[in-house]
């Protein structure tokens, strides 16, 4: 077997990706250009073909192709995997929005296609030129899907603001891949990991810093996350839910890849900046959420707290640490997904309605769905036995494992004054007073199926929470080599 | 037979409480009062064989209550003499009260919660009384202190009784940190609790000290001066008897079982069980003489112009437990005990007088706006006299008396015989005699003789009382009609009467008799002198012996001169308000004086701690604080999105220098 078939088996699911999105586009072109559902289905379709290679890779290994700028190992699987779920979800859940809205469009199936191939190459990036393509492939999709709805003043400042402020970032990640590559004279990850040492050189600190700035804006961690609510607030709101799964998965996963594969010696550098900005994330999503009237905005801040709990394990810098992010994350994609199903329940006869004031009273007239907001933000909050504990609880425990107990303290007092927020919609959703217009009365099926294998997954993660740790264990494993 | 005792009223309060709505008050009293009855037979009877014919002292495990390390607490009755004499004594009165709140309490729409407070208290008290070791009393005398809490405060719709429930129980606190202390220390000296190996050890324990302070501590003085100071409490000794007079907020058949016969008494107990202890405590008999001649005087004097006709009879029987107290002082225990056996008889037939007179008057208890009453409720009238001349102790020396007579001069004989500190006891006592003499029969005249005044007044006689309930309400309407109480509360009477009669002369014998430390006391008192401290008596001069006669008749006399004969003189010299009038009729201000020292600087620094330690303090910088803060930066965050592009860009890059400022000049720990 040749090298090039070896590359091109390897990099299957990718290609699978591309040349299907660009099936897809041409279907939506030629033959569907009334009918987005019919493309959107297809588009689920191709990403669960996606997924299934991507589970038959080979496990336990680690494969390159061309010359090595893609790496598959069972982390890159895991995330991938991770990326494909949360990316489905969100177009499971957006056909009937855009529907009501008005807005729906064919191309939105083929940008949600590639803005997640973007990922997958991000997340099998082997060196600072295939990271860059595949960050930037996700980005120009995601600004697009961002001003989706082209005739919304807000959706299209989003559009802009996003495009800028990404703009901006990509600059500073390819000065500092830049920087990197002029003192390394190399873009692999695996020839900067050997020379970068340890050793103090400006160059090689500064890079990191930009570097790490360009991924922390992916992530919208603190201070690079002043996008976040106002795109989060202007976007559809099938897009922010998107926002706020696959793509942080990717970026978080890409960040894993970029600290621990090109650079484990210059941990004593990263781990000071991670803490950093770790601290300022969950600091500020549990501050400025509070005053919120907005829930998709507070949905912002709560993704930017969140980042920073998942960056508390990555700060740890330990195999443990790495499985624990990953476990987080994949309970945050979740937990995520279902809100989402949840706002995009709060529908009135006269359209959808995003201000929290409105689940007023919620527990009598839709009891069942109100019972699902409290389990879901209880999970938010960290309540035993619910998911969302687990995720703070592995990763907290992989900090004070390394003596880092300042920041696990700090991360579960700022998970204290989240909690203020989220419960306080408890206690509206429970004792408020009922609404004036109330929401209708059903939603779509398919928004239900989600709602209800998000409450199947937390069923799930508080009987047999162990098949999850075990699959992040495996994929931490192969990343730490 | 014993414990039946013991346990009959647990089972009354128990069925009356917890199972008084579902049996009725009616089934509620008959319970509780028949078991009471049976109790209180077989107490007469225990009193019999035990006291009387000379059994033997019994001892009954019940079980094992407390054991951990040396601390042995055991649950056990202890049945001598001493015992016996109080549980005659305490269930007596206690069936007898039980079957007069039948009739007295027939308004009411809580019966069954009262008539279970009642048992519980026969209970607590009972256990106190049997208890064989100090912590087993404690239980009995916290028990006593909870139902009488409870019976103060019965009519909670009143403020002003729950006011005086709350001064009892808070003074109480005062007397039994001492006794707290005191059973700490007896276990900390001695490594026990038990009476008989306390009792035992304490001879050898003279002339030991303890360091407190810097300072050497004579063991037994200290430990009985504590215990001491726990029986101020509990028997309203001066200085801490405040309390005493306000609980008159209770119902009347409350305060003739509780605050007359027997919880008050508890003290006088106290020190008589603990004789073996404070016999070697010289020290602290002549505090106890000393403190119960002033509470003795003092409250004859207050007693002299109260109003309230409760209150008359409540300073009454703090005058007496003073005689009780300094009889005990001198050594002579055995009086102590006799004046409490008398003592409850004529002191519960004056209470439940009262409660009659005050049923019959529509719950008026002002006796400027009674009498003339004798022609109206006779028979209340006779029992009420006959209890007035047992309490002023009348009778003729060598020919006999009332009860009071017996056990009051065998006090006043003995403390002048004692010598020393008994001398001021016996002239604080003879003068005590004849303020006694005087309030009882002012009492009496106000209440009985004289024009009625009632008639006048009738339609706002009670506003400022009780208004138990609507069916009780609807009386106040119609004119005021005294009339004689119903038979469950005048048979009670007459038996409490017949005990006032003769309780005396037929026990004077046993109690007091020659020989009676070894016949009759048989160990549960110990003197160290023996029989000669009350055989001293015999030896008074003559003027010694008359004088208690002397002034009670003087007493009688210008009581009668005032209230009788010539009421106008008295409502004049009232009217006048001098200064030594207000000073006895406001209690020598000692309420006023505690509120100034205790209540206010408590409530000051209450206020400021609530104020300025809580408020100000860890809310203001605890949760409140931290909460404030919170929302403060929340609102500052929340302004840090500007929502304009070049500010979000600013923030980046002010970040990126920042980490990389950080890196390059914090550098990295290697």
């Amino acid at each position: 077997m040749d090298t090039l078939h070896a590359d091109l088996l390897l990099t299957a699911p990718e290609l699978l990706m591309a040349v299907g999105g660009m099936v897809v586009l041409m279907f939506g072109v030629f033959a569907a250009q009334k009918r987005p559902g019919i493309v959107n289905a297809l588009a689920i379709v191709l990403f669960a073909a996606t997924a299934f290679l991507i589970w038959r890779q080979p496990a336990g290994v680690l494969a390159t192709a061309f010359a090595e700028a893609f790496v598959v190992n069972d982390f890159t699987r895991f995330a991938k995997l991770l990326v494909l779920l949360g990316a489905a979800l969100s177009i499971l859940i957006s056909t009937r929005f855009f529907e009501r809205e008005k807005i729906a469009r064919f191309e939105f199936a083929p940008l949600m296609i590639f803005a997640t191939l973007g990922m997958l190459m991000m997340i099998s990036a082997g060196g600072l030129i295939s990271l860059y393509v595949g960050l930037e492939l996700q980005s120009l999709a995601l600004y697009v899907l961002a001003a989706f709805n082209r005739d919304s003043v807000k959706a299209t400042e989003a559009g802009l603001k996003y495009f800028v402020l990404g703009a901006l970032s990509s600059c500073l990640l390819l000065y500092g891949s830049s920087l990197i590559y002029g003192f390394a004279g190399t873009v692999q990850f695996d020839g900067i990991q050997v020379v970068v040492d340890g050793g103090r050189n400006l160059g090689v600190l500064i890079g990191i810093v930009f570097i790490l700035a360009g991924l922390a804006f992916k992530v919208s961690a603190v201070p690079f996350h002043m996008w976040t609510p106002d795109v989060y607030e202007g976007a559809p709101t099938p897009v922010t839910a998107f926002f706020a799964g696959a793509p942080k998965v990717a970026a978080i996963a890409l960040l894993l890849r970029v600290l621990f594969d090109a650079l484990p010696h210059a941990a004593a550098d990263w781990r000071q900046i991670v803490t950093f900005i770790s601290i300022a994330s969950m600091a500020l999503g549990a501050f400025a959420a509070i005053g919120q009237t907005n829930i998709k905005r507070l949905m912002a801040y709560s993704s930017i707290g969140n980042i920073g709990y998942a960056l508390v394990g990555v700060a740890a810098g330990t195999e443990q640490g790495i499985s624990s992010v990953l476990i987080f994350m994949a309970i945050y994609v979740v937990m995520t997904a279902g809100v989402f199903v949840c706002i995009l329940a709060m529908r009135r006869v006269d359209g959808p309605t995003e201000k929290i004031e409105d689940l007023s009273g919620l527990m009598g007239s839709r009891p069942l769905l109100a019972l699902c907001w409290i389990i879901l933000l209880f999970s938010y909050v960290g309540l035993p036995p619910l998911p969302g504990f687990f995720g703070k609880y592995y990763v907290f425990g992989a900090a004070v494992e390394q003596g880092m107990w300042p920041l696990a303290v700090i991360g579960i007092l700022t998970s204290v004054v989240a909690a203020y927020y989220y419960v306080r919609i408890v206690m509206l959703i429970i004792n408020g007073a009922p609404p004036e217009k109330p929401f209708e009365p059903t939603m779509g099926g398919e928004l239900r199926v989600v709602l209800g294998g998000t409450m199947l997954f937390s069923a799930a993660m508080i009987i047999v929470p162990g098949i999850l740790v075990g699959w992040a264990g495996i994929a931490a494993a192969a990343l730490i080599k | 037979m014993l414990s039946a005792i013991v346990f009959l009223p647990l089972l009354g309060a128990l069925v009356a409480g917890f199972f008084g709505r579902l049996i009725g008050a009616r089934m509620a009293e008959i319970v509780t009062t028949s078991l009471l009855g049976v109790a209180a037979v077989l107490s007469w009877m225990a009193f019999i064989r035990i006291g009387l014919n000379g059994g033997e002292p019994e001892t009954i495990q019940v079980a094992t209550w407390i054991s951990s390390g040396l601390f042995e607490a055991g649950w056990t009755l202890r049945i001598d003499t001493l015992t016996v004499v109080m549980l005659v004594v305490v269930n007596t009165v206690s069936s007898l009260v039980h079957l007069y709140s039948i009739g007295y309490m027939a308004e009411d729409p809580h019966r069954p919660r009262f008539f279970a407070y009642l048992s519980l208290f026969t209970f607590a008290m009972l256990m106190l009384v049997t208890s064989d070791n100090f912590l087993q009393l404690f239980f009995g005398w916290e028990g006593v202190g909870l139902a009488s809490y409870l019976l103060i405060g019965f009519w909670y719709q009143k403020p002003s009784a729950n006011a005086a429930a709350i001064k009892a129980f808070v003074v109480n606190r005062v007397g039994d940190f001492g006794f707290a202390l005191g059973i700490v220390g007896i276990f900390a000296v001695y490594g026990t609790i038990s009476f008989d190996e306390v009792f035992a050890a304490t001879p050898a324990m003279v002339g030991r000290t303890f360091e407190f302070a810097g300072t050497q501590f004579d063991v037994v003085t200290t430990l009985t001066f504590l215990l001491f100071i726990g029986a101020m409490g509990k028997s309203a000794q001066f200085g801490l008897h405040t309390w005493l007079p306000d609980a008159m907020e209770g119902p009347t058949p409350v305060s003739a079982l509780i605050h007359a016969a027997t919880m008050v008494t508890a003290g006088v107990f106290l020190v008589c069980r603990c004789s073996p202890m404070f016999e070697y405590a010289p020290d602290t008999l002549a505090f106890v003489t000393i403190i119960g001649a002033i509470t003795a005087f003092f409250a004859a004097t207050v007693g002299m112009f109260q109003n309230d006709i409760k209150r008359v009879i409540a300073y009454s029987t703090c005058s007496q437990l003073g005689y009780m107290f300094f009889a005990a002082g001198v050594s002579a225990y055995q009086a102590a005990m006799f004046h409490l056996f008398t003592h409850a008889f004529f002191k519960a037939l004056l209470f439940l007088g009262a409660g009659s007179v005050i049923h019959a008057m529509h719950h008026e208890q002002d006796m400027r706006k009674m009498g003339g009453l004798y022609k109206l409720i006779p028979f209340t009238y006779a029992m009420m006299t006959i209890g007035t001349i047992a309490l002023i102790g009348f009778g003729i020396p060598e020919i006999g008396g009332f009860a009071g007579f017996y056990s009051k001069d065998a006090i006043l004989e003995t403390a002048y015989a004692a010598g020393g500190v008994g001398s001021f006891g016996f002239v604080a006592g003879i003068v005590a005699a004849l303020m006694t003499s005087f309030y009882s029969w002012r009492l009496a005249f106000m209440t009985f003789h004289g024009a009625p005044k009632w008639k006048h007044d009738a339609a706002h006689a009670h506003d400022d009382h009780a208004h138990v309930d609507a069916a009780h309400d609807e009386h106040h309407h119609h004119e005021l009609h005294p009339h004689e109480s119903p038979l469950t509360m005048t048979i009670p009477l007459a038996i409490l009467a017949l005990g006032a009669v003769a309780a005396g002369f037929v026990f004077y014998p046993y109690f007091i008799g020659d020989g009676n430390l070894e016949t009759f006391w048989r160990g549960s008192i110990f003197v160290l002198h023996g029989e000669h401290v009350l055989h001293a008596r015999h030896e008074v001069p003559e003027w010694v012996i008359w004088a208690p006669l002397t002034v009670t008749v003087l007493g009688f006399l210008i009581a009668a001169y005032y209230f009788l004969w010539y009421p106008k003189k008295a409502a004049a010299l009232a009217a006048r308000e001098g200064l030594l009038y207000n000073f006895l009729k406001n209690k020598w201000y000692i309420d006023e004086l505690y509120n100034l020292i205790f209540v206010r600087p408590a409530l000051w620094i209450g206020r400021k701690l609530w104020k300025l330690g809580d408020g100000w303090l860890i809310d203001g910088f605890g949760p409140d604080g931290v909460a404030a803060r919170v929302k403060d930066l929340a609102g500052r965050a929340g302004r840090l999105q500007t929502g304009f592009i070049y500010h979000y860009a600013f923030a980046m890059l002010i970040g990126v220098a920042a980490l990389l400022t950080w890196l390059m000049f914090g550098g990295a720990p290697k």
